[in-house]
């Protein structure tokens, strides 16, 4: 059989390009967190957001992370989180039933009683909150998932934003779909 | 409980772990620890620099499986282990690197020798630790130990302040079980999964061009008597990668030899053509597949490896087995001697088509009675030590051809820094081997550009009488990238030309080691034969080569295997370059 044929190229599999929410369990270590974000920027994954903070359970760490790439890449981004020392538990959320939320709070320029007025019929519509005023400013608590917060500065944005910051996501699993699921699948 | 110095207290843990050896260079922050070693019951070698010290401390891993321990001072002295960390985390070496540090109350300040190691250094360890109480010192140590030796190894990096190292403090060793529960995070997954398992054997009965491709986890797992009997079990040709030569033998029939941009042709043809490949703790590296998207194009692949991120991270398999590979393998064994087929007559034309590959090109260069070719001065080295010395090799042509030329039978056998390509690594890899393994010979085959990167430790292998034979493959150039400046920059030969040389003979000597020299074939035998007969220092033979030979086979970068240069260029003749598949 000295001709061999074979194909000119491997099957490659199909690029799904998505965004994923991560959640990862640590160990709250000095310098854990340098540890993630080393690890995003020196394997050049793109973070879009990462939340960090302390949980109930004394120095156990919840760090969520969101972030844009193909299957592939987010499987890598999920074995090398698992790889370090310090991750107790990382989870790919993003197919399971979940509730998303992020903060924001918006500091807006107000013009004058119109603008206010709409302002608030905004704020009021959104459920957010008016948390600050000045003579020419409001500054705005708003709570909700990605697409509700974009939507509100979309709709503020004409009016002048002066200044805004942003949480990023933070996530966690609906514990009625999860009570659905095996236990085995609840507690891997 | 022990009441002691923090200083004692790491002496008394490297006592506890079993270390019989460490190298290191004293500093200002390290000092307390050093005047703790020079009571301690082991050997402690002072090397001329830290980077240094970190490759012998590689290269005795390497040689004997133990996890090596390298000391180093605060500062100039942590960063100077940067290269040799590296160096070891790409290969998953274990080691336990213990740096001094300012004391706390400087610590970001800037002060004398002051440097960030614990960020500098946490790409390139499997982990790293300040300590910040001593009452976590003991614990801290022995996790080191314990993450750097088992799972995928690596280097692992305890950075401890001085004034840590001189307070006293009532201390216990922490036991093996404490050691496993203060790391909840870290459960290294052992045994494969039984069901995918079950799906290798069956692929493997299947198969009509199955070749097995073998890395360096199957040394560092002790896996080579497993690959042994899976080989000639199923009948299945066995390639390795840089980092798995010696896994199986080279001598064997059914050994193709190495793979990649300068495997042979017939491992590069097998893998080609192959329609299953079994890799095993080798994590398909870009100069293994060339071009990915044309790597084994027809092959389904069960890969095996401890590392699940080494999984389908370059390239897509089909039967994925997370384990440690001499326990995954000693279960496909059983698995596929419970159904054995007619092993013998399923391969015979696929190891008949192997064996008309290797005749048709083996491994080869133009031989030459006026001039020293490279090559020449490898099998000789092969021969006079008949195949069973230890070689350490730096980083270039010279590496390629020790991988090539000689043929490594037994693991732990080939040392070379594989993944990071550390120029200056062979030497002192060397003599941490040769300390490690007093029983070998073992030889450095260096070029003169990568050697003269770590030449000021041949004062550490004389002050310690370590007889190490040093090879120097004399090209007076960079010699890998001049080819590729031939090859593919039109033969610009940009900041290559080691124009300016020490007389390495005389260097040698003035080392206090013995220098020999071979400018003509004719003289290599004598050469070699003059250094084996020197036990009690380090030889240095510098052989005056050929200047412009090239490494071929080559798979130039990004190709695939079908566009692989075969033979070398004759005067006024174009490079031949082969069109295969």
């Amino acid at each position: 059989m000295s001709e061999i044929k074979v194909l000119k190229e491997r099957p490659q599999p199909e690029k799904k390009i998505g965004r994923h929410i991560i959640t990862v369990k640590v160990q709250h270590n000095f310098g854990v967190l340098a540890r993630i974000t080393g690890l995003f920027a020196g394997r050049g994954y793109n973070i879009e957001s990462l939340t960090v903070g302390r949980t109930h359970e004394p120095n156990i760490a919840r760090i969520t992370i969101v972030v844009d790439g193909d299957e592939r890449v987010i499987e890598q981004i999920i074995k090398q989180l698992r790889k370090l020392i310090e991750t107790l538990r990382v989870r790919d959320i993003t197919e399971i039933p979940h509730i998303e939320r992020e903060l924001a709070l918006i500091k807006i320029h107000t013009e004058n009683d119109r603008t206010r007025d709409e302002i608030m019929r905004l704020v009021s519509i959104f459920r957010a909150k008016v948390v600050d005023v000045s003579t020419d400013t409001y500054t705005v608590e708003i709570t909700g998932d990605e697409d509700k917060i974009e939507a509100f500065i979309s709709l503020i944005k004409p009016f002048g934003i002066r200044e805004m910051a942003r949480t990023g996501t933070l996530a966690m699993v609906r514990e009625s779909a999860a009570s659905k699921m095996s236990l085995g699948e609840r507690f891997d | 409980m022990k009441k002691k110095r923090g200083a004692d207290i790491v002496v008394d843990v490297l006592i506890h772990e079993g270390v019989d050896t460490i190298f290191g260079l004293p500093g200002g922050a390290i000092m307390e620890v050093y005047d703790a070693l020079f009571d301690a019951p082991f050997r402690n070698v002072l090397t001329r620099h830290e980077q240094a010290a970190c490759h012998m401390a590689d290269g005795y891993a390497r040689a004997t499986g133990k996890v090596g321990v390298v000391i180093a001072t605060s500062g100039p002295g942590a960063t100077n282990l940067v290269t040799g960390l590296a160096t070891a985390y790409m290969d998953s070496i274990p080691l336990v690197a213990i740096t001094g540090q300012v004391p706390r109350h400087y610590i970001g300040t800037d002060a004398f020798q002051e440097a960030d190691v614990i960020g500098i250094t946490r790409p390139i360890t499997k982990h790293n630790f300040l300590v910040t109480d001593i009452k976590d010192l003991p614990l801290i140590l022995r996790q080191a130990f314990y993450i750097a030796r088992t799972g995928r190894p690596g280097p692992v990096l305890v950075d401890i302040p001085k004034d840590i190292t001189q307070q006293v403090a009532e201390y216990k060793i922490p036991t093996d079980e404490e050691v496993k529960e203060s790391l909840p995070g870290y459960n290294p997954h052992i045994e494969g999964n039984p069901i995918q398992i079950k799906k290798a054997a069956e692929l493997i009965r299947k198969a009509t061009r199955p070749v097995l491709y073998v890395g360096g986890g199957a040394i560092l797992s002790d896996a080579a008597e497993e690959i042994y009997k899976l080989a000639h079990l199923t009948q299945i040709p066995v390639t390795t990668t840089n980092m798995g030569k010696g896994a199986f033998p080279e001598t064997d029939p059914l050994a193709l030899h190495m793979l990649g941009m300068h495997g042979t042709y017939y491992a590069n043809m097998a893998v080609y053509h192959s329609d299953l490949l079994i890799a095993v703790g080798a994590r398909f590296d870009d100069r293994v597949t060339g071009k990915i998207s044309e790597f084994a194009p027809e092959a389904k692949i069960i890969h095996i490896d401890i590392d699940p991120a080494s999984i389908s991270k370059t390239i897509t398999v089909d039967v994925p087995i997370v384990g440690d590979v001499k326990n995954v393998l000693q279960k496909l064994i059983k698995e596929l001697e419970k159904n054995p087929i007619e092993w013998i007559a399923a391969r015979e034309s696929w190891l008949k088509q192997i064996q008309e590959w290797k005749e048709k090109h083996p491994l080869n260069y133009r031989k030459s009675d006026k001039i020293i070719k490279p090559q020449y001065v490898i099998e000789e080295i092969y021969n006079i030590t008949n195949g069973d010395a230890i070689i350490s090799a730096g980083v270039g042509q010279h590496q390629m051809w020790a991988a090539m030329f000689y043929k490594y039978s037994y693991p732990r056998q080939f040392l070379n820094s594989g993944g990071l390509g550390t120029m200056g690594f062979g030497f002192p890899a060397a003599v941490g081997a040769k300390i490690g393994r007093p029983d070998k010979t073992v030889f450095a085959i260096e070029g003169d550009g990568s050697f003269i990167m770590n030449v000021q430790d041949l004062a550490t292998a004389v002050q310690y009488r370590v007889p190490v034979k040093i090879a120097i493959i004399n090209n007076g150039f960079l010699g890998m990238v001049r080819q590729w400046q031939q090859f593919f920059y039109d033969s610009r030969y940009a900041s290559v030309c080691l124009s300016v040389q020490p007389d390495f003979v005389k260097l040698a000597e003035s080392f206090g080691a013995v220098g020999l020299r071979a400018t003509k074939p004719s003289e290599v035998r004598e050469v070699l034969a003059k250094a084996m007969e020197i036990n009690d220092r380090p030889v240095l033979m510098d052989f005056v080569v050929d200047r412009e030979e090239n490494v071929l086979p080559m798979v130039p970068a990004g190709k695939s295997y079908r566009e692989m240069i075969l033979t070398p260029k004759q005067k006024g003749e174009a490079e031949t370059m082969y069109l295969v598949g």
